[in-house]
């Protein structure tokens, strides 16, 4: 089993920028976004995400959490889950631009699962997608609009996002 | 977790998590849909062999916000009131194909022996077994202890230093035992009182201290106080001489309740008996938790049942090797 690092620190915080100055841009200025995180990487990553966009646009973006674990479809197939936080900004989503981001895609039965959530909770206008990293195998039609680097790797590989806040460090890693 | 039958041998670990996942159900249950798709395609069946409506409902409107169906079976009207035995209801049950069994049953043990015997392959859900324990009662009053003193700051604390106070009929509650076992197990320290003909035999062996003064307990000020239900039903012999005199010195009546500090809290398992074991005044006060118990109720009965139903099945543990994409 061989692990090699595929972004480091700085390479992870120049994705980002990018990826918070493609949302600017696509969105035509900060107005009207929400960004939700899913957890747990997802959370930190929307929080640095959010904090950019609201550097480089002068007004604040609300940020939150959206837990996507009741609405998986793999439920029965795993051991029990433990759900984490949902935290809708007090704004609310209705009539927003919602901004998901997520650590790592994959298949894209996560972001199927927090499509569903969202219509929970409420009716955004448009619904966007940020990731890390898009690491390919989709089993969906759901594609990503913002990436901060596309990984192909083969299906059997381990790709690992590890942040300051949440792991102590900083990087991604793939495992084969 | 594969039962949930009582509190005794719960675990920190476990209580913690399933008043966690708790806190996630409340925030979903806030929402304009209430409804989550988790546990679609599942069946809940609602065992009752013994009257209850608060905690039927609630189980059965935790079990429905989950998406999960629910067949509700009473024992009145149905054919164990023509002698069908607990094994012969329990296979039933298994060949209609229900994966979790929620049970009341008026002898203690009868859930435990339904989750040992083989009988069904369902989880099963203590919700009140004799005078043994009521473990989702426990916890919703845990979680309501936590979630007054701690707000929105709640996840993951235990009740490590809180006093509660619990008054009333020991003898008798299962309520009262669920509790003593599952707020110690969270650090809380408990004192009970009751008048001595309703103090259970074996009480020295709980770690609980016991009082039998309500004014000499109030006097030290405990953050919660937990008013029991007299229950009549049960009583078939004189355990106190009158209704009135047991309201006057063992009742939460409105001068006890106004001597109280400003953030102890009052809580009832339900139904009240007004005017008996606690008055008006003290029920319908800002320190009443009374209204908060039921909704929290249906929140930690979707956690427990989540907890129960949502994993892979002991049958399908090696589905659980196909690691989760990431």
């Amino acid at each position: 089993m061989s692990t090699r690092t595929v972004l480091y620190e700085a390479d992870i915080a120049r994705a980002l920028t990018r990826i918070s100055h493609e949302i600017l841009e696509s969105n035509k200025g900060p107005e009207g976004l929400v960004l939700l995180g899913i957890p747990t990487r997802g959370t930190t990553l929307a929080q640095r995400i959010g904090a950019l966009v609201g550097d480089f646009g002068g007004i604040a973006v609300p940020v939150g959490a959206l837990d996507v674990t009741m609405y998986r479809d793999d439920l029965h197939r795993n051991p029990t889950r433990t759900p984490q936080p949902t935290d809708i900004p007090s704004v609310g989503i209705d009539g927003r631009t919602v901004v998901l981001v997520d650590d790592v895609l994959f298949s894209g039965r996560s972001i199927r699962a927090a499509l569903d959530a969202l219509q929970d909770i409420g009716r955004p206008v448009a619904v966007r997608l940020a990731t890390l990293v898009d690491r390919g195998h989709r089993q969906l039609p759901i594609r990503p609009d913002f990436v901060g680097k596309n990984l192909p790797s083969a299906r059997e590989e381990r790709v690992n996002v590890r942040l300051r806040e949440v792991d102590g460090v900083e990087e991604v890693t793939i495992e084969s | 977790m594969r039962h949930l039958l009582d509190t005794r041998t719960l675990s920190r670990e476990d209580a913690l998590r399933i008043l966690d996942v708790a806190e996630d159900m409340a925030d979903t249950q806030r929402r304009e849909v209430k409804k989550l798709p988790t546990l679609r395609g599942k069946t809940v069946v609602n065992l009752f062999f013994e009257d209850s409506t608060r905690t039927r409902i609630s189980f059965e409107a935790a079990a429905k916000r989950l998406s999960a169906d629910v067949i509700n079976f009473s024992a009145k009207g149905s054919s164990v009131s023509k002698g069908e035995s607990l094994q012969d209801t329990a296979q039933t049950l298994q060949a209609m194909g229900a994966d979790a069994v929620v049970i009341r049953h008026g002898a203690s043990g009868a859930p435990r022996t339904l989750a040992t015997s083989g009988w069904i392959s369902a989880g099963v859900v203590n919700a009140g077994d004799g005078t043994h324990e009521h473990p989702t009662q426990a916890l919703l009053d845990a979680f309501t202890i936590r979630k007054r003193r701690f707000g929105a700051d709640s996840r993951g604390r235990d009740l490590a230093g809180i006093r509660v106070t619990i008054v009333g009929d020991v003898l008798h509650s299962r309520v009262a035992r669920s509790n003593v076992w599952l707020l110690t197990t969270l650090g809380a320290h408990v004192t009970l009182v009751s008048p001595p003909t309703l103090v259970p035999q074996d009480v020295s062996r709980w770690p609980v201290e016991v009082l039998y003064g309500l004014d000499e307990a109030l006097a030290r000020e405990p953050d919660a106080v937990m008013m029991l239900r007299i229950q009549l039903e049960r009583m078939n012999a004189a355990y106190f001489p009158t209704e009135r005199e047991y309201s006057r010195i063992w009742g939460l009546d409105a001068r006890r309740a106004s001597a109280l500090p400003a953030d102890t809290m009052v809580l009832h398992p339900g139904p009240m008996n007004r005017g008996l074991e606690i008055s008006a005044e003290a029920a319908d006060s800002a320190r009443s938790t009374v209204l908060e118990q039921v909704a929290n109720g249906v929140s930690v009965r979707m956690a427990a049942l989540y907890l129960l139903l949502a994993g892979a099945g002991p049958d399908d543990r090696n589905a659980a090797d196909e690691e989760s994409p990431r």
